[in-house]
């Protein structure tokens, strides 16, 4: 038997406190394979160790809201009998070490979140950082890295039978040794046929079912939770392999399963395996868990238990059935090809206990590990940060030239080579797809759409972590308005660096209570999320990087689009110019691209107004007055005209004030939608109702996209000269 | 009328197909699946999209030996409509039913996109109700469509009037542009787009109902 000695605890990132925190539970030295057990359990990863004391402030309840945080997926109600299950979570470690499989396995992962609620997934968005792709020295790396998380998206995705409907990409430095993949993903069930992952009523048997356990993924959720070091390549072995054909007989296999009634709870077996998974279900239904490991479906000879119960084998998972009708469960799955087994029973005795051969390898509280995990209010500081609050001195030599640069940047720029590669039509929902401000879906079971969309902006988190998660929050419901549905309910991933350090501490707390306040403000409860730390290589931490997701709801109908659809329409700023100073301008996409630099403060937020704002939008488009509708973000007004003119259709607008050119067109304040309308009086009415300004900014017009302020030409161009560099940028980038 | 949608393991276009079939062309539709050995009584056979048994090997490869292709070898030999779309065609030119093979993408990446076709022959159970040179549109979705075959073949096809849909702009590299052809006895159509796609105005496009509606009015015809 292996002698648990003080390097053997410290190799399993374990603290002393910790250890002793486990002597005191079991009231013994823990066995090899439980020190395994305590040590992913115990993982930041699956225990939140460093956040769930903070992630409590986050809004969980409201009127639209079945499940809340705790599950594997929120719920919320979506009217007709229906519900719609979502979560977005990280795979960021595994991307960075195998992008391929990492991306895949991320994809797997959330889609198993969703079906095991009993909702069939529909829809799939990421969002994705790198390295900037022409970096001097990482730039080789960080195409590869991006070629390869697209492709292992596309791969699992198409495969498995989910759109990919949209997202975001984006560069910056900070993300050269650690780039962020986040994936979202949604589901449809029906309200009274959502699954739990509780392990209830004793003597039910446990049944493993899926895909065989292997060696693959050992101690990938303590990978998770630990820096990057020159060491970390070594790591590949720690990276899953995913299947998405296995995975889509499951889901056809879960979900004919649970129709039978037969299935009492159901959970996947995702980081940690079957230890996650088995002490979960036992912690959640108030029971214990007895399994035998000889019975677990193994692919390789040898395993010991240390090894099964550590394995993050994919496209796996485990149920508890309904005793006495086993048979019914197991037909289904062998229809299915895969395999079920009976692998232990629920007891009464709320104990972890693992046989191997019969003999006990494990006995531990379930509550001990799940729920029970050390929890830290660590030390923090101010937010790190070394950007000076003041820019540099700059007057623009040609504002249309800036413009078109803006456009052909990584963060503007087209992103079709990558979202083409993904399959965005399949099951036929797709109403609006890759490329809009929201994507919508329509849900055949109601007749009703969903809209949702996913935003983050590292740069502004990184100037005031606060501020710029309550920017990304109404980012994100602003983006769900535009296309004319009402925000309800929101999803979190939390990307940051290392807790242990405590101005990146500062930024996680930051940026939670940020994100609680605009949540609380736009009415959008946290359903669920995923915590993502120690994103930092050599020392070096990512910017705070909180990605929200937002679910709407609306009417079926035809979509309104971003683009100008036709010539001789208004054009009409809803929101007004809004406002800026030099501080503010030193986040914005022109002084990243055009300057260089990052400095000063994100934009302000005025949340009343914000909220105004997309109750216009909303009643605007809804009514069907716009022919397109865009809010205003990332390179500001004159970047939003242009995207609005990439279709072919530009305008002539003559913008008021004396905010000076280079503020005036490239800031990015908040706030703000851009319309086309045939019946400007009509939205008019209805933005003054709703105190909004809506600013006459000029009419459309084919072919050209001129921008005046106060009768003075600013930028004068042909649309084609602004698609062509912004469509074929990324190609390029990636050709090196 | 009755459509049959056969379901492989891993196929996942096939609740499309039945959709379509049920809600927007407004006939019957039932799924059929692999280890059956009869098509009950169906009227016309849809191979859906997707990855049949995974495509591991070779798209199609597997799924040719399933047991619901004898059965699907034998209603296309008695004159039976058959549509297989994506996944579905190379299914029929593994087994056979359609010649030429499906290899990868020229650009060796998956591609989904809306695209142009032109409607090359209306001389069919499956575009009667298309305009000859027509351009419609009708999506593709695959990293393995870049239609091929030998310059007898291509002959061939093209000297019987068997292609049924050209490519405006080809995305894949196919030969002679081709997005869809029909069997000799033109009761066999294998398409590359998905007409399942562009038959409700929602997604964009309804040029694609026109497939289903053709078939429809064959089916009508033959009763």
């Amino acid at each position: 038997m292996t002698v648990i000695t003080p390097e053997l605890v410290a190799a399993h990132q374990l603290t002393t406190d910790e250890y002793e925190r486990i002597l005191r539970i079991l009231g013994r030295p823990p066995t090899y394979t439980e020190l395994g057990i305590f040590s992913v359990m115990w993982s930041e990863h699956c225990s939140y160790k460093s956040s769930r004391l903070h992630l409590r402030k986050l809004p969980t309840e409201g009127p639209y809201v079945l499940q809340g945080p705790g599950e594997n997926a929120g719920v919320i109600d979506i009217g007709g009998g229906y519900a719609a299950a979502f979560k977005i979570e990280s795979h960021n470690h595994p991307s960075f070490i195998e992008p391929f499989q990492g991306a895949a396995t991320g994809v797997g992962g959330i889609l198993r979140d969703i079906f095991t609620m009993g909702a069939r997934p529909i829809a799939v968005m990421d969002s994705l950082r790198f390295g900037p792709l022409d970096h001097p020295r990482a730039g080789p790396r960080n195409r590869r890295i991006l070629e390869g998380v697209v492709s292992g998206i596309a791969h699992y995705g198409n495969c498995f039978g989910v759109p990919t409907v949209g997202g975001e990409c984006v560069f910056e430095p900070c993300y050269n040794g650690n780039p962020l993949v986040n994936v979202f993903a949604l589901g449809i069930v029906r309200q009274d046929r959502i699954f739990y992952a509780r392990a209830c009523g004793i003597g039910n048997p446990v049944v493993y079912v899926g895909a065989k356990t292997g060696r693959d993924g050992i101690h990938g959720a303590s990978m998770a939770s630990a820096e990057f070091t020159e060491e970390s390549r070594q790591k590949r072995p720690n990276v899953q392999v995913g299947d998405p054909f296995m995975e889509k007989l499951l889901l056809e296999a879960c979900l004919e399963a649970m129709e039978t009634g037969a299935v009492v709870g159901i959970q996947d077996m995702g980081a940690a395996g079957l230890t996650c998974s088995t002490c979960e279900m036992g912690s959640r239904g108030g029971t214990g868990v007895e399994i035998e490991l000889a019975r677990v479906p193994q692919r390789e000879a040898g395993m010991t238990p240390y090894e099964i119960m550590l394995s993050e084998s994919q496209e796996r998972m485990l149920l508890v059935i309904e005793r006495g009708r086993e048979e019914e469960v197991f037909r289904i799955f062998r229809k299915w090809g895969l395999d079920a087994v009976a692998v232990g029973e629920v007891t009464g005795d709320g104990l972890l206990r693992v046989k191997h051969h019969g003999e006990i390898v494990a006995e531990i509280p379930s509550r001990a590990l799940a729920d029970e995990a050390p929890m830290y209010d660590r030390p923090r500081s101010r937010p790190f940060r070394t950007a000076p609050m003041d820019g540099p001195d700059f007057e623009s030599q040609d504002l249309t030239r800036d413009l078109v640069r803006l456009l052909a940047s990584g963060d503007l720029c087209d992103k079709r080579w990558i979202w083409e590669q993904y399959d965005y039509m399949v099951r036929t929902n797709t109403v609006l797809g890759p490329g809009s401000d929201a994507a919508v879906l329509r849900v055949k079971e109601t007749g009703t759409s969903l809209a949702m969309a996913l935003d983050g902006n590292g740069r502004y988190c990184y100037l005031d972590p606060r501020q710029g998660t309550r920017l990304a929050v109404a980012e994100c419901c602003r983006n769900v308005s535009t296309v004319g549905a009402l925000p309800v309910a929101a999803t979190n991933c939390l990307n940051f660096g290392n807790p242990e350090r405590p101005e990146i501490m500062a930024q996680l707390v930051e940026a939670i209570e940020g994100m609680g306040e605009a949540c609380a403000f736009f009415g959008t409860p946290i359903t669920g999320g995923n915590v993502s730390l120690y994103n930092e290589t050599l020392g070096e931490a990512i910017y705070p990087t909180p990605v929200v997701g937002i679910v709407g709801l609306m009417r079926t109908g035809p979509p309104v689009k971003l683009a100008f659809q036709s010539e001789q329409a208004s054009v009409l700023l809803l929101g007004g110019l809004g406002s800026c100073d030099a501080r503010q301008f030193g986040a914005t996409q022109y002084a990243k691209v055009i300057l260089g630099e990052l400095w000063g403060l994100p934009p302000a937020l005025d949340m009343e107004h914000e909220r105004r704002v997309q109750a216009a939008v909303r009643e605007i488009v809804s009514e069907g007055l716009a022919e397109s509708s865009h809010d205003v973000s990332d390179g500001g007004l004159a970047v939003a005209l242009a995207e609005c003119s990439l279709g072919g259709v530009g305008a002539e607008v003559d913008l008021p004030g004396d905010l000076r050119p280079e503020f005036l067109l490239f800031h990015e304040g908040p706030s703000r939608i851009v319309l086309s309308t045939r019946r400007p009086e009509a939205v008019e009415r209805i933005a003054a109702r709703h105190g909004v300004e809506a600013l006459r900014l000029g009419a459309t017009r084919r072919g050209v996209l001129r921008i005046r302020q106060r009768g003075r030409l600013l930028v004068d161009c042909e649309v084609g000269s602004l698609v062509r560099p912004w469509a074929s940028a990324l190609e390029q980038a990636l050709r090196g | 009328m009755k459509f049959g949608v056969v379901v492989f393991p891993g196929s996942n276009c096939d609740h499309d197909a039945w959709w379509a079939v049920t809600h927007d062309l407004g006939h019957r539709a039932e799924f059929l699946w692999h280890e059956d050995e009869s098509l009950g009584d169906v009227d016309a056979v849809i191979l859906p999209g997707g990855f049949s048994y995974g495509d591991y090997l070779r798209c199609g490869a597997i799924a040719k030996f399933s047991r619901i292709m004898r059965a699907v070898e034998r209603f296309a030999q008695d004159g039976g409509l058959v549509l297989g779309i994506c996944n579905g065609f190379q299914i029929l030119v593994e087994c056979g039913l359609l010649p030429g093979a499906l290899i990868r993408n020229r650009g060796l990446k998956f591609i989904c996109r809306q695209v142009e076709l032109r409607v090359e022959s209306v001389d069919s159970p499956f575009s009667s109700q298309f305009r000859r040179g027509q351009i419609v549109r009708i999506p593709i979705a695959h990293g393995e469509g870049c239609y091929v075959a030998d310059p007898r073949t291509l002959e061939e096809l093209e000297a019987e009037d068997r292609v049924v849909f050209r490519y405006v702009e080809n995305p894949n590299g196919s030969l002679n542009d081709i997005a869809g052809i029909l069997s000799t006895g033109r009761n066999v159509l294998g398409m590359m787009p998905h007409p399942e796609r562009a038959s409700d105005p929602l997604m964009g496009s309804t040029d694609g109902l026109l497939v289903f509606r053709s078939m429809a009015a064959a089916l009508s015809h033959r009763r």
